[in-house]
């Protein structure tokens, strides 16, 4: 296999190039340690498909996402305003990325701030590869038969309206996708959004993740599927709590397409 | 005699229409008691919405068995209206049945079809009443469904009830009468009020017409009584579904507000030029803490909540024993409003009177709980949006209280001096691309 390109912004415009798309990491892409496979999971099919992209690499910084839900609305838009500045610099026409949180303030919130660009989730980007032919699934691989649950995240589902194109990807999996009670516009929260990722739950009687993943267990999949970081770590020590995570794996698409893919 | 009687309604009409015009002036003042807000045109689009969902009731068939028992109240609500208008002519004019002639035999077909939805109410509302009293449906029993809010919902069942009694007992006893006395006007024969026919058979005249008169008083001043009582009660919603619908947010739902506030001072801080050399508009208070800090949108929004609890019943965060109850900051927020209108009519202090909508009816501890999934938002049947109001709560104690949670204030230290919520040295944040390619070359 040809090395692994991980163009840089900074790199690219020395070069006197505009890379046709920004992949925006997110914090949780660049440093948690499980959500960093998935954003080399998405390099390796970028890789593959051969796709103009670049990274911003150390220029990257939080989008300001956690501080403008916990309240904190300076800090969210000197964060905002740096990040525009930056991408406004590399005159970033398109941007993909991993993470529903960095997606929809990107997407919705930059423009008030002087942001404007296509702004993609990772999930419909990979049903746009699959519907192109670009990533052309081998049918009957290792996921034929295995049943997959997709927990919709909440700012990808609720908050933009993307129901569909996560659902489509994994379908090309030839896998038996199976919904929990409540998905789509129902779908219920993993725990996390809202800055709650960032400080214990308030007293209660359970916590939403374990109400989340004792849903996701009752459909019998092998699978949880998930498209959002902290959708990623809520399932996963839900399912650690529950002790099952031998039997049922927490994946995020990127990774179910570059397994397919065998990559 | 028959002057008295169109006197006496003319001044029922009269008083009942001066207390409805001081009741919505009231409330048109508690809700401009919150800030402007620019509703950005695009009016097709929100027609749409209205046409939807308050006229179609789109959202309510997310639960199908409640919506079709709404339907038929909220139909008959609609129509029976329609003989409102003739009650009330024939009370001014001492007329009985003043439509009756020009509208020949569709007249009969039309007080069909109003016995009919009024039969359809009648069960819906016994349903809806067992429904909440002998199933006790989950969501209808909360915290905040304290003595005041469980009596006004049966109330208006109850209410509901007797006065779609009233009109199948005039109708009973009004056909009786057209049988002995000519004078009456024929209606033809009516479908569901000749079942109660067989109770009024053997009255005398005189009884006859001391009961028909009855009921048809009983009927309008209790639809009259009833439109005052609605302006003190959560069922307000069968006016302000209209403009909530309308007005609501077209925006993605995980769009948050900009302060443009916080923006000149962003850009001055970074030094930024902006085309608006203007001095920065005057700061008022950053957040939320009272009514006044809202939008009259949010406060709207909660004089249109009908309290059917949907929001809390999809609420990850009230679902799993915490605090917060999206309904609740709904209904405190209408109370916090009323409460400010009510010291204002009466020369009181106001908002000075030392309380707030944030530390006397909401605690840190019901925001804090809130993931802003929007589930409340996607269940309500009418678009109320009480994550708005959460989330603005949240602006107040983080930047004029300094108060959010501990682990929070790191969490912003971290962005400040890391750019990453967590405390990673920011120049480890594109360590993962050398990993990335040690693992694909071995």
């Amino acid at each position: 296999m040809s090395e692994i390109k991980i163009p840089v912004m900074a790199d690219k415009a020395a070069a006197g190039e505009t890379p046709e798309i920004l992949f925006w990491v997110g914090c949780a892409g660049s440093f948690d340690e499980r959500y960093k496979s998935v954003t080399k999971a998405f390099i390796k099919i970028l890789n593959k498909v051969d796709v103009s992209f670049a990274v911003l690499g150390p220029e990257e910084a939080c989008t300001g996402d956690p501080a403008r839900r916990a309240g904190n609305e300076f800090l969210f838009q000197m964060q905002a305003v740096a990040n525009i500045q930056v991408m406004n610099g590399y005159n970033v026409k398109k941007v993909v990325t991993a993470c529903p949180h960095c997606f929809n303030t990107i997407k919705n919130e930059y423009p008030a701030l002087g942001g404007n660009y296509e702004v993609i989730h990772h999930a419909t980007f990979l049903q746009q590869l699959i519907n192109e032919g670009k990533v052309s699934l081998k049918g009957g691989g290792e996921f034929k038969g295995k049943k997959i649950t997709y927990h919709d995240s909440c700012y990808l589902g609720r908050a933009n309206n993307i129901y569909e194109a996560p659902r489509e990807v994994l379908e090309a999996l030839d896998a038996e996708l199976v919904e929990m009670k409540r998905c789509r516009t129902k779908g219920f929260c993993c725990g996390a959004g809202g800055a709650q990722m960032f400080k214990d739950a308030e007293k209660g009687n359970k916590e939403v993740n374990i109400e989340r993943t004792e849903e996701a267990l009752q459909t019998g999949a092998d699978t949880i599927a998930v498209a959002c970081p902290f959708c990623m770590t809520m399932m996963s020590d839900g399912v650690k709590n529950k002790e099952k995570e031998n039997t049922v794996k927490v994946k995020d698409l990127a990774e179910l397409i570059a397994e397919a893919e065998g990559l | 005699m028959t002057y008295l009687a169109q006197i006496v309604f003319v001044l029922v009409l009269a008083g009942a229409a001066f207390i409805l015009s001081k009741r919505i002036k009231r409330i048109k003042g508690n809700i401009q008691l919150g800030k402007p807000l620019a509703t950005d045109g695009h009016s097709s689009e929100r027609l749409k919405n209205m046409l939807l969902i308050a006229l179609g009731q789109k959202k309510m068939f997310k639960k199908i068995i409640p919506a079709f028992l709404h339907l038929l109240i909220y139909v008959g609500f609609l129509v029976i209206n329609l003989e409102v208008l003739e009650f009330i002519l024939d009370g001014i004019l001492g007329t009985h049945r003043l439509f009756a002639p020009y509208l020949g035999g569709f007249y009969n077909v039309l007080m069909n079809v109003f016995e009919f939805l009024a039969v359809a109410v009648l069960f819906s509302c016994v349903a809806f009443l067992i429904r909440r009293n002998l199933l006790r449906v989950k969501r209808f029993y909360a915290e905040e469904m304290t003595s005041w809010p469980t009596l006004d919902a049966n109330l208006i069942l109850v209410i509901e009830i007797v006065l779609m009694v009233a009109i199948l007992t005039m109708n009973a006893t009004d056909q009786l009468l057209q049988v002995r006395d000519e004078h009456y006007t024929a209606t033809g024969s009516l479908f569901f009020s000749s079942f109660l026919m067989p109770l009024f058979e053997n009255m005398s005249t005189g009884t006859l017409i001391v009961v028909e008169r009855f009921a048809w008083w009983f009927h309008i001043v209790g639809i009259l009584g009833f439109a005052v009582y609605v302006t003190y009660s959560k069922h307000l919603h069968i006016f302000l579904a209209f403009p909530n619908t309308y007005y609501a947010h077209l925006k993605a739902k995980g769009e948050m507000t900009n302060m443009d506030s916080v923006t000149n001072e962003v850009n001055m801080m970074l030094g930024i030029q902006t085309d608006q050399n203007t001095a920065p508009a005057e700061v008022g208070r950053f957040g939320a803490k009272d009514v006044n800090d809202l939008s009259w949108l949010n406060i709207m929004n909660a004089y249109s909540c009908t309290e059917c609890g949907r929001c809390t019943s999809e609420c990850p965060a009230n679902q799993t024993g915490k605090k917060l109850s999206p309904r609740k900051i709904m209904m405190d927020t209408r109370d916090r409003a009323e409460e400010v209108g009510k010291s204002l009519a009466s020369g009181g202090k106001g908002l000075e009177d030392g309380k707030s909508l944030l530390g006397d009816y909401v605690t840190n501890e019901e925001i804090n709980a809130c993931t802003s999934c929007n589930a409340c938002v996607e269940a309500c049947p009418v678009n109320i949006n009480p994550l708005e109001i959460i989330l603005e709560m949240r602006r107040y104690v983080a930047m004029e209280e300094s108060g959010s949670p501990a682990s929070w204030n790191s969490m912003f230290q971290n962005i400040e001096t890391s750019f990453a919520p967590w405390k990673f040295a920011p120049t480890d944040r594109f360590n993962w691309s050398q990993e990335l390619k040690e693992e694909s070359s071995s």
